[in-house]
This record gives C-alpha cells, sequence and structure tokens, in this order.
C-alpha cells in the first residue's frame, strides 16, 4: 500500500534496512519557448544513512535538477518529471499529496545551496529564518523557535549566537551565511541532507572549515548526505561513492578510492586529469574538448561521443548502458574495459 | 551607507512627476519592468549553453516578427502616420467647414460620426485630428530623447560635479507635476502652433530620459571589456561612442517609444484643460474638450475623438512593451 | 538613520528652492502679473505702474521671489484674486483634496496590489494576459477621457451617481472621482506588483522556503511578497505629492472645489500668489512624500538600514 502521508513515510521502514532514498530511472524535461531541453534523462542513484554520495559534473549536466526532483522544488512548469520513482524510506514522493509531501521537506529531507546570500531572506533576519522551521513544522511559539535558533547557531560555531540571532544575512561572512544554510537544513534533524555546491562560493580557507562542520554534524546525526559538486578535490575527503552525470545521465558510479584509481569511463578520466597536480608543473594542463552538449539537442548514441578521445561508430548510434563493472561499480561506456586499463 | 539615488528601485516610475500627473508615466514603467536589462537570463542547471551567440537586436527582431501585438500595434501606427500625412486620402471633406444647422446633430449618410457643437463633420475632424497629435509626440519624443539622452549619458560618463548638477536639475525637474507646470507655463501662450506644447514637454520631458540614459551608461562604464578599453587607453569620446552608447540605446528606445503615447495622451489633456493646442489646429484634446458640456445630450461628438485618441495611445505604449519585452531576456 | 535622514533633509532644501524658483519665473516672465487685477479690462498705465510699485514688480525677479519666500516663511502667501488670504483658500481647498488622495491612494493598494500579486503568480494565464491589457487600456485612455465616460454612464445614463461632487466633497461623493484619479497609477501599481512578484518568486531565498517545506501561502505572504513590495510601496509613496498635482484634471470635471480648483481659477486670472502659493505647497507635499518613502525604504530593508 503506497504511503499517502508524512506520518506513514516517516515510519515506514524500507525494504534494504538503512535506504533512504532510491531515485529509479528519474526523467526530467524543460518545456521552453525554443523547445524541450531534457535535462535528466534516467538517473539511478541510492543513500543510505550515515553514506555520503558525490554527484559529480559541470553544470548542465542534470545533477541539480535531480536534487530538486528530488526536494520537490522544481519550478513546475517550465520544469516537468516525465518518469521514474523517488523512494524516500520505500515510498515514492512522485504519487503523493502536495501539502504532505511538504512535511517531509525541512522535517524528512533537507537541502543547502550554493550561494547563501541569495537563498537568505534579505529582509527577515537569521533568527527568524531559523526558528521558522519550528514555527511552521513544529507550531513552536515565537520565543521558543528564538531560543532554539540561537542553539543551532551555536551549534554551527558562530560565535555570539545570542546577540547576532536578530542580525541579517547579509550582515554575516560568507562562511558564516554557509553556516547558517546548514543550521537551517539541520534544524530539524532530518534523515537525508543534500547539499548543492555547498562551498563553491566560499573563499579557500573557508571551504574546508564549512566542509568539515557538514561531515561532523552527518556523523553525529548519521544522516544521508548527498553532496552535489564539480570539485573533485572535495569528494576525495568526505564521500563514500561517487556519482558522475554527463548529459542527464550517470555515466559512472564507483565507490570513491575506485574511481581515483582507476575511472572507467573516459569522460571520469578527463576531469581527473583536468585537475591540477603538482607534479606535473610545466606541463600543460589537460581540458576535455569541446563544450558539454545542448540539452535540446543531445547528440545521438553516447552524448560524450563527440568529446570522447576514444570514441568508435557504435558510440555515436547506440546509448550504452551502465555496464556492471564489478558489484560496486557501473560505467556507461562501450569500452569501459580499455578505459579502466588504459 | 549607500546612496539611494544608486539604488535600482529609485529609477522606478515613483520618482516620475510624470506618471505622478496620471497622463504620462509609461516610459518610467518601462524601466521599472526592465531595469536590468543587460542581465542574462538565470536558467535552471539544465538550460544548456545557447547553440550560437546571437546579438540583442537580431535577436530581439526575431521576436517581434513573431509577436501579434507587435505586428498590430504597429500597422496601427502606420496607418496612423500615413493619414497624419495625407488625411484627404480617407476624408474628402474640409474639417474647417462647419455648418451650424446642423450642430449635435446624429449620424446620417456621408457623415457616419454625425456633427459637433458648431456643426462640423465628426468623422472629418477625427481623421485630420491625427495629425497634431502624432507630430506633437514625435517631435516631443525626438527631443526629449535628444536631449535627456545627450545629458545623462554625459553626466554618467564623466560623474563627478557635472554629475551631482544634472541630479539635483532632475530632482528640480521631477518636484514640479507636469499637469501644473504646463498649465502655468502655456496658459499665457497664444500661439496656435504646435511649438509650444512640443517645447514644453522636452522642457519637463528630458530628466525622464536622462535618468535611464545615465543609469545605463554608469552600469556599462563598469562592464569589463569598457574598462579593458580603458586600460588599452582609449579615448574617452571612443569609449562612449563605440562601447557604452550602444549598450544605453536599448532602454532608451523602450521608454521613448512608451513615452510617445503618453505625450500624445498628455497633448490631450493640456487641451482639454485650454492650454495645449489652440483652434484652428485640429485636435482630439480640443474637440474632445469642446464636447465636454453636451456629454449628457450628445456623447458621439466626445467619444469618436477620444475613441481614436485611446487607439493612437494604445497602439504606441504596446508597441513599447512589446519592444521591452524583445530586448529583455530576462523576462523570457 | 539619523544621518540618513539629515542628509536627506538637506537633499530637500536645494530641491524645494529649485521647483519654486522655476515655478516663479514660468509665472512671472511668462504672464502679467497685474493683468488680473484690474478686472476684465486692461489696467491704465498710471494704476499699472502703481500697482507694480506695490507688489514690487519693479524690482528684479530674483529679489522679488526672495521676498515672496520670505513672506511664505512667515505664513503669508499673500491675497487672492477676490481679495482672500491665499492662506485661507489653502485651508478650503487641501482638506478636499487630501480626502480625493487618500481615496485614490486605498484605491491603488487594495486593487492594484491585488491584481498584481494574483497576475505575477499566474503568468502566462488567462488572468494574467487579461489583467495586462486591461492596465495597458487603462494607462491609454486619458484621465479626463476616463472621467467624462464615468460621469456619462454613471452619472447621466444610469444615475448611480451624483454628477457634480457638492462643496462637502463627502468621502461617498468622492468615490468614483477617486477611482478615476487613481485609475492610471492603479494600473501602474499592478503592473510593478505583478513584475516584481513573478521576478522574485524565481529568486533563490524563494526556493529556499519552499525547501523548509513552509505551505505556499506562507511562502507567498512572509517571503515573496515582503520583498516583491518594496519597490511598489516606494512608488505608492512618491505618488501621493503626485496625485494631488494630477487631481486638477478629476477636479475639473467632477467640479471638487480643490486644489486644482483653486489653481486653475488662479492661472486663469494669473495670479501669481495663488499659483506659486498652491504649488510651493505641492512641491512640499511632493518632497515629504519623497523622503517618507526613503525612510520607509530603509525600514523595509534591512540592508538599507545598516550599510
Amino acid at each position: 500500500m503506497p504511503a499517502t502521508s508524512y506520518e506513514a513515510v516517516m515510519s515506514a521502514e524500507p525494504d534494504t534496512p538503512g535506504r533512504l532514498l532510491d531515485v529509479r530511472d528519474l526523467h526530467v524535461e524543460f518545456r521552453t519557448r525554443d523547445g524541450v531541453a531534457r535535462a535528466v534523462n534516467g538517473v539511478n542513484y541510492t543513500v543510505d544513512a550515515g553514506e555520503t554520495l558525490a554527484v559529480l559534473g559541470e553544470s548542465g549536466s542534470g545533477k541539480s535538477v535531480t536534487a530538486q526532483a528530488v526536494m520537490g522544488i522544481l519550478d513546475m512548469p517550465p520544469g516537468r518529471i516525465t518518469g521514474g520513482e523517488i523512494l524516500f524510506r520505500g515510498q515514492d514522493l512522485l504519487t503523493m499529496r502536495e501539502d504532505e509531501r511538504r512535511k517531509i521537506r525541512g522535517a524528512g529531507m533537507a537541502m543547502i545551496f550554493q550561494d547563501a546570500l541569495s537563498s537568505l531572506n534579505p529582509v527577515l533576519s537569521v533568527g527568524d529564518q531559523l526558528g521558522e522551521m519550528f514555527v511552521v513544522h513544529q507550531g513552536l511559539s515565537r520565543k521558543d523557535a528564538k531560543a532554539r535558533a540561537v542553539e543551532l547557531m551555536d551549534r554551527v560555531r558562530i560565535p555570539a549566537a545570542k546577540e547576532r540571532v536578530g542580525q541579517y544575512p547579509h550582515q554575516f561572512s560568507g562562511g558564516m551565511r554557509q553556516r547558517i544554510m546548514i543550521a537551517m537544513a539541520l534544524s530539524l534533524e532530518p534523515d537525508l541532507i543534500i547539499a548543492d555546491e555547498p562551498t563553491t562560493a566560499l573563499d579557500v580557507t573557508v571551504q574546508a572549515q564549512v566542509m568539515d562542520l557538514l561531515a561532523e554534524l552527518q556523523r553525529e546525526l548519521d544522516m544521508g548526505l548527498i553532496l552535489i559538486t564539480h570539485d573533485l578535490g572535495v569528494v576525495a575527503d568526505v564521500a563514500d561513492k561517487i556519482a558522475v552525470m554527463y548529459a542527464g545521465r550517470i555515466v559512472e558510479t564507483a565507490p570513491v578510492h575506485d574511481i581515483y584509481s582507476a575511472p572507467a569511463h573516459p569522460y571520469t578520466k578527463g576531469l581527473l586529469e583536468s585537475i591540477p597536480r603538482l607534479d606535473q608543473k610545466g606541463q600543460e594542463l589537460y581540458a576535455i574538448k569541446g563544450l558539454p552538449p545542448n540539452l535540446m539537442h543531445i547528440p545521438p548514441g553516447c552524448a560524450f561521443n563527440p568529446r570522447c578521445p576514444m570514441a568508435q561508430d557504435v558510440c555515436r548510434t547506440d546509448v550504452p548502458p551502465l555496464y556492471e563493472v564489478n558489484e560496486q561499480r557501473g560505467s556507461a561506456c562501450h569500452f569501459w574495459e580499455a578505459a579502466i586499463h588504459g | 551607507m549607500p546612496e539611494p539615488r544608486q539604488n535600482p528601485h529609485f529609477d522606478d516610475p515613483a520618482h516620475s512627476a510624470v506618471a505622478a500627473t496620471g497622463a504620462g508615466g509609461a516610459a518610467d514603467l518601462a524601466m521599472a519592468e526592465g531595469e536590468t536589462l543587460e542581465k542574462a537570463p538565470g536558467g535552471p542547471d539544465g538550460s544548456g549553453p545557447a547553440d550560437k551567440p546571437r546579438s540583442l537586436w537580431s535577436d530581439a527582431w526575431r521576436d517581434l516578427r513573431r509577436n501579434p501585438v507587435f505586428i498590430v500595434s504597429a500597422l496601427v501606427i502606420l496607418f496612423l502616420i500615413v493619414i497624419s500625412l495625407w488625411p484627404s486620402l480617407i476624408a474628402s471633406g474640409n474639417p474647417q467647414s462647419c455648418d451650424l444647422a446642423k450642430a449635435q446633430q446624429g449620424s446620417q449618410p456621408g457623415h457616419p460620426f454625425g456633427f459637433n457643437g458648431q456643426g462640423c463633420d465628426v468623422y472629418t475632424r477625427t481623421v485630420y485630428g491625427a495629425r497634431a497629435s502624432v507630430t506633437v509626440g514625435v517631435c516631443a519624443t525626438v527631443g526629449v530623447a535628444l536631449l535627456g539622452s545627450v545629458l545623462g549619458g554625459l553626466a554618467g560618463f564623466f560623474g563627478g560635479a557635472s554629475d551631482a548638477v544634472l541630479s539635483r536639475l532632475t530632482d528640480v525637474f521631477f518636484g514640479i507635476p507636469v499637469v501644473l507646470g504646463g498649465l502655468v507655463l502655456l496658459s499665457v501662450i497664444t500661439s496656435s502652433t504646435v511649438w509650444p506644447v512640443v517645447g514644453f514637454m522636452v522642457l519637463l520631458g528630458w530628466p525622464q530620459i536622462s535618468r535611464i540614459a545615465r543609469g545605463s551608461v554608469i552600469t556599462a562604464k563598469q562592464n569589463d571589456y569598457v574598462q579593458a578599453a580603458r586600460a588599452l587607453g582609449a579615448s574617452s569620446s571612443r569609449m562612449l561612442l563605440r562601447h557604452i552608447a550602444p549598450n544605453a540605446v536599448a532602454p532608451v528606445i523602450v521608454v521613448a517609444t512608451i513615452a510617445l503615447g503618453t505625450y500624445i495622451s498628455l497633448e490631450a489633456t493640456l487641451s482639454f484643460l485650454g492650454v495645449g493646442l489652440k483652434p484652428p489646429t485640429v485636435s482630439w484634446g480640443i474637440d474632445i474638450s469642446s464636447a465636454s458640456p453636451y456629454i449628457r445630450n450628445a456623447p458621439h461628438m466626445l467619444l469618436w475623438p477620444a475613441g481614436a485618441l485611446a487607439i493612437t495611445v494604445l497602439a504606441f505604449i504596446m508597441l513599447g512593451d512589446a519592444v521591452r519585452d524583445a530586448l529583455d531576456p530576462k523576462l523570457r | 538613520m539619523g544621518r540618513y535622514v539629515i542628509r536627506r533633509l538637506l537633499q530637500m532644501v536645494p530641491v524645494f528652492f529649485g521647483a519654486t524658483l522655476l515655478i516663479f519665473l514660468m509665472v512671472n516672465v511668462m504672464g502679467d502679473p497685474i493683468a488680473g487685477l484690474c478686472g476684465e479690462r486692461q489696467c491704465d498705465p498710471a494704476t499699472a505702474a502703481q500697482l507694480r510699485k506695490e507688489f514690487g514688480l519693479d524690482k528684479p525677479v530674483w529679489q522679488q521671489y526672495a521676498t515672496y519666500m520670505g513672506n511664505v516663511f512667515t505664513g503669508d502667501f499673500g491675497t487672492a484674486f477676490n481679495g482672500q488670504e491665499v492662506t485661507e483658500l489653502m485651508g478650503e481647498a487641501f482638506p478636499v483634496t487630501i480626502r480625493l488622495t487618500l481615496v485614490a491612494i486605498f484605491f491603488e493598494i487594495v486593487i492594484g496590489i491585488a491584481l498584481g500579486v494574483v497576475t505575477g503568480l499566474r503568468r502566462g494565464r488567462p488572468v494574467d494576459s487579461g489583467v495586462l491589457l486591461l492596465t495597458l487600456v487603462v494607462i491609454s485612455v486619458p484621465t479626463f477621457v476616463t472621467g467624462l465616460l464615468l460621469q456619462l454612464l454613471l452619472g447621466y445614463k444610469w444615475d448611480i451617481i451624483d454628477p457634480s461632487v457638492s462643496t462637502d466633497a463627502r468621502l461617498d461623493e468622492l468615490i468614483v472621482p477617486g477611482l478615476v484619479l487613481a485609475s492610471v497609477s492603479l494600473a501602474y501599481v499592478t503592473r510593478l506588483t505583478r513584475t516584481s512578484i513573478a521576478e522574485n518568486s524565481r529568486a533563490d531565498y524563494v526556493r529556499t522556503a519552499k525547501a523548509k517545506g513552509l505551505p505556499r501561502g506562507r511562502v507567498i505572504r512572509k517571503h515573496l511578497l515582503r520583498n516583491s513590495l518594496i519597490p511598489v510601496v516606494t512608488f505608492i509613496g512618491t505618488d501621493i505629492g503626485a496625485l494631488m498635482g494630477g487631481a486638477i484634471v478629476t477636479e475639473r470635471i467632477f467640479n471638487i472645489h480643490g486644489v486644482g480648483y483653486q489653481l486653475y481659477q488662479g492661472i486663469l486670472r494669473q495670479n501669481t500668489q495663488t499659483v506659486v502659493g498652491f504649488v510651493s505647497v505641492l512641491v512640499i507635499v511632493f518632497l515629504v512624500a519623497n523622503l517618507l518613502v526613503d525612510l520607509l525604504y530603509a525600514v523595509l530593508d534591512p540592508r538599507i538600514r545598516y550599510a
């Protein structure tokens, strides 16, 4: 029987113990005046409690759109989910009523956005914005909610929380603002956190602090974490497994260390080779040639074929399925064996 | 604390004395709605790169040709221009030949709109009235656009004292409600040509355009490629003409198009108050004004010129609206 | 905040003197201030010279302006054409126009914002296109035509209202004139609100509010509306002064004896004192309204308050 209410979902026991999220064959498209952009074309991934999944890809690869579909905050229209399932604790979110699904947002799963300055409401104090979670979801009074907001700010280690709770987002530094975003996401201790490029907008020195804080809180609360990023450096330290996306598809998925030692897809390989390394000082930095595909005209066959150094005729005609490399790994390349050894 | 004038909201209709009078604020409205013409659309993650770069203008033109609002309003305007140049094409009578015996009579064969208070044919006068409206609208707009964009552009480009003086001066002009200023200035003028009215509109209208030109020049000036041109030692005049002016032109054109409609409306309002155009000039405003005391018994004398006026103003405002939508990628 | 207020006040000063001087010059240079003083006929040269001396019109214009302003600051606005004190006329006229303006502002806020929110949230739907077209029509039809039409239909044809407002100008009589006065601004408020709502509804913080699991109503009221209404409030605020100036047309149509009526009389009789006096007060109202808007702006937007 499908779960139709928030309570049912939150008390449901998934078939696989500990499995929080199971995205199955998700398709999302955007209908614009110039045509249909197919942003997500059959994405599958899972996240378990306490696990960190890093979703990697260039902008336009569909990684954020997938996340927004999971959260249920896609703008529809122009966006449209044309197929697939999003199972949260074993229950399909896509068949739920909007008002029930709404309660899951914030309480069951929460999201951290890239640009904390624009993602926080400029005309409300941070205390109001944090406290709002408790007012809406738990029916707390404004006063109690404010006290909880101060607690949260302490928890994400914002100094002088009591004094600063009444201040506005623009009065905080970039790192502090992102801590507020994290505090907001954690406020109701959700099972799953989706962090969409949480450190991209920050200074390098602050990036590590914010990332460490996030990882620490995740461990403490045994949450599942989806970390969306295009920064391979961040991923290596915190992620358990990686899903690489290209043109709305997952092209490679693997435990984090396998991917670094032996990528099984030429696109992943290209991404890794374009990281500057000290031992290659003086050499020209590798760059994947060409541009990401136009989502209104995704090339036939493997979407990566126009940019791929290994492309053969079959790549231009047949879409590669996600081949099983081993039990934990998959690669959507016709020639993954060559890629993994080459 | 930031200078409020640099706030984007400050260039919205709020600060237009023209909007204020209820007769001609559409121009500022255009800016309020499209104040960031240069901002690219913030598409979703999956919006993907464009096929190939297209210029703002060719893109806008492609958009306009597909927009029925643009086509209809452009056709109406074309028609208006033709009949204001050659009214006899569709009206054979003489607007000044009147027969008092037929005063206030309604529609009859050969005189579809009936007769006005002096017994003149309302149809002929309505057709001939287009000329005054179109002339005032076009001349005032050209004058305002030239004066406003030159003053505003220079002030925005050079900044400093000249900018401060101009900004205060625009404040002064915005402090005077337009219809009031028109009453005061035009009440003593006896000339029956359109020029005093045009001159007045330029005098009170330029600050509106100058503010927009100033704003867009300042924005354009901060663009990286303009900074680069400066670093490469480009001369001031070259930078203004080649790099900055083209960027500032789009918002000025949009505002000017909408303003044209509102100037026509303003002319009619002033004529209605008795200080705009004067007989023997044939003007919708004058005819509406002289028909208004008899509105109860002979509404046709008022409705035809009023309808023509409304359609004309509407056509220009819709044209400006369509142009703005086409030039503002953000609204797509 | 205090320094901000003081600076805005100081900025008002040159604008006030500039605008009043401009009006003063217009009236003095363009017209003959004593033309209306000898009744219907021309004054004979001796009387004219006498009058000029009496009113200080033989002095240079800047001196006349200085004298006039000096008088104004002691509360002496001079005498109107009918021998009444200008201040007395103001006492009769301003309450009427203020009432009319308040009615207009009320319509702007209630109807304008409501329509703007509805259309902004339903961009591209039939409601949106319909209202949008309607606002264009309202903007395009000059106020005096709207006024005359409403007078014809409601006043004469259907007999719902009295086509001419009584001298008391009661609030209920001012509903239709207020709507006429508000019409164009109302259309602007609708469009401005619509654009602002539509723009802000794509803002990141609205997405955050949705991700927080807030009910749609709360997202709109607490997050979207609060931000979107900042420019709208600014517009309505500055419109106060402007509406009072623009009331001249509406007052003429409905025969309301307010500021517009007195000004019109003053202009017809070329009475400098009345015209400059009334316009000066209107300019002050306009400037004060602007100042209040700036302050309100700072209250609504903490980025300005604490910057």
